[in-house]
């Protein structure tokens, strides 16, 4: 029966040439094979957020009147709801820190270097669509720390010059946050980022099956020395099946985090009440936050906040540019390695501030 | 004349050019007409901005001795505070760093907002912390047993 389907197919779609290229396509393997895996665990993460993302679209209703109602609801009616909802938040949280590991992985093994330039600067644009689908869906149960993330966050926008004010309301959906803010945050965390997102997951894989895997410069050099000791494994059915392992593995830890540690809902927010006291954003913008509080209010001659702003920007520019940084030839490898050293300094430094700070 | 015998030299490309130009600008023209409505589309059209001159903040008696509550000043909050000698001051309540909301702190006899750790004192002026510019402050009348809020006149 099965061969049947399989010739059927095969007359049609040319089937073995697919399985063909599957069983052709190979994985380097070394001492840092492992790191590898960090984008495929990513992309699981993904998946789930799909998944759980539309089931709770069976329920969840985006007005400022309803919203924070319906996933009280969802938690404590809807039969396994506390388990979606917890498992969407939870896994949220996991994709955001195997992108940004998968990306100093990528960084500290040169995988970024020439002809791989694009392939980096997809992955960036990817991360900093995975940080906008956490901040607007962070609004989405309409409580009071996100109310206030995301007045503080749309505010910082307005301190641009020219452009701030009309993208701050374009942001909003009018002067202030609102219900208007909830049904835009919805929309773009619902059909415009997935669509954007999905779209460039596809370039970003295409990138990366036209090239192959990078070798770091180490293996590369010992392997050209050496080609004896030049090691592959087949990606089907060898990588697929270690990778299938992976994310099965975070399936358990997502499942064991969802379970014993579910995600709070906090109270509701009020458009007329002070912010709480000791209150803190999504550890990932903990460290923004922290700079924030720190810089004065006037930098030189210019607003605080603006020259917080242009910093946050440039830097992430120049995150985005790294391996135009280094040069075609690798000439400012060090300087790079340096940079991201002192970057992920200041972030833990930073987050570590903000945790413990008062 | 001179007319004739240069047009035989290059009138091809001139023509094409001349209906490239046609081309580019009808499909700029048509995509402008496509994306003016679409950007139109995403800016929010002005709400009428609720311009209440004059609010009622709160009842006598309603705010302890070195308290503070927030009000609703048309669409956005104020906070009032009666300090420990029993004075009223009304400010806005917006956070002039990151738009958050701010609250009497009795303890430190200031106002504080807890965002990012901004302090004014009771006359609005920031005085630590990353805010750039001083609360708004408001006029306070108590005429019977309420207490009316309102903007500086001429402001």
């Amino acid at each position: 029966m099965i061969s049947r389907v399989r010739a059927w197919l095969e007359e049609r779609i040319g089937l073995s040439q697919i399985t063909g290229f599957l069983s052709h396509k190979t994985v380097p393997v070394h001492r840092y094979s492992y790191w590898y895996f960090l984008g495929g665990i990513t992309l699981f993460l993904f998946m789930v957020q799909v998944g759980t993302g539309m089931l709770l679209l069976l329920y969840y209703r985006p007005t400022s009147n309803e919203a924070f109602e319906s996933v009280q609801y969802i938690v404590t009616q809807v039969r396994f709801g506390w388990l979606v909802r917890s498992i969407h938040s939870w896994s949220a949280n996991l994709m955001v820190a195997t992108a940004m590991a998968h990306m100093f992985s990528v960084l500290f093994l040169g995988a970024y270097r020439k002809p791989r330039e694009l392939t980096w600067v997809s992955g960036m644009v990817l991360l900093f669509l995975i940080l906008g689908f956490g901040f607007s869906g962070y609004l989405l149960p309409w409580n009071t720390l996100a109310y206030f993330a995301t007045k503080v966050g749309t505010d910082m926008v307005k301190q641009l010059p020219v452009i701030g004010h009309p993208i701050m309301v374009f942001l909003r959906g009018g002067e202030e946050v609102s219900g208007a803010t909830l049904t835009r945050f919805f929309g773009f965390h619902v059909a415009l980022l997935p669509g954007i997102t999905t779209l460039l997951i596809g370039v970003h894989l295409a990138f990366i099956q036209r090239q192959g895997m990078s070798v770091p410069r180490r293996i590369d050099a010992e392997w050209t020395a050496d080609p004896s000791k030049r090691r592959e494994m087949r990606f089907f059915p060898n990588f697929f099946l270690r990778e299938a392992i992976a994310w099965y593995i975070g399936l358990a830890v997502l499942g064991a985090l969802a379970a014993f540690f579910p995600w709070e809902l906090g109270s509701k927010a009020d458009p007329f009440a002070p912010a709480p006291a000791g209150i803190k954003p999504e550890w990932y913008f903990l460290s923004v936050f922290q700079t924030l509080k720190l810089i004065p209010p006037r930098l030189w001659k210019i607003d605080g906040e603006l020259a917080g702003i242009f910093i946050f920007g440039a830097l992430a520019a120049i995150w985005t540019l790294l391996p135009f940084l280094e040069g075609e030839a690798g000439k400012r490898r060090r300087l790079v390695t340096v940079v991201g050293i002192l970057a992920i300094v200041f972030i833990a430094g930073m987050t570590l501030y903000a945790y413990y700070a008062k | 004349m001179n007319v004739a015998a240069r047009e035989p030299a290059e009138p091809r490309p001139g023509r094409r050019t001349f209906l490239q130009m046609l081309l580019g600008a009808g499909l700029l023209g048509s995509l402008a007409s496509f994306f003016y409505p679409v950007l139109r589309y995403m800016i929010p059209p002005a709400s009428a901005e609720l311009n209440s001159d004059e609010v009622v903040a709160g009842k006598i008696g309603e705010l302890k001795l070195n308290s503070g509550k927030i009000f609703r000043f048309g669409s956005r909050p104020g906070i009032i505070v009666r300090n420990a000698v029993g004075e009223y001051k009304a400010l806005s309540a917006t956070c002039t760093h990151l738009d958050c909301i701010v609250q009497y702190r009795g303890d430190l006899r200031r106002i504080w907002c807890a965002c990012h750790n901004g302090m004014y004192d009771l006359s609005g002026r920031n005085i630590s912390g990353p805010p750039p510019r001083p609360l708004e402050a408001y006029d306070v009348n108590v005429r019977g047993d309420e207490i009316f809020v309102s903007r500086h006149k001429g402001s």
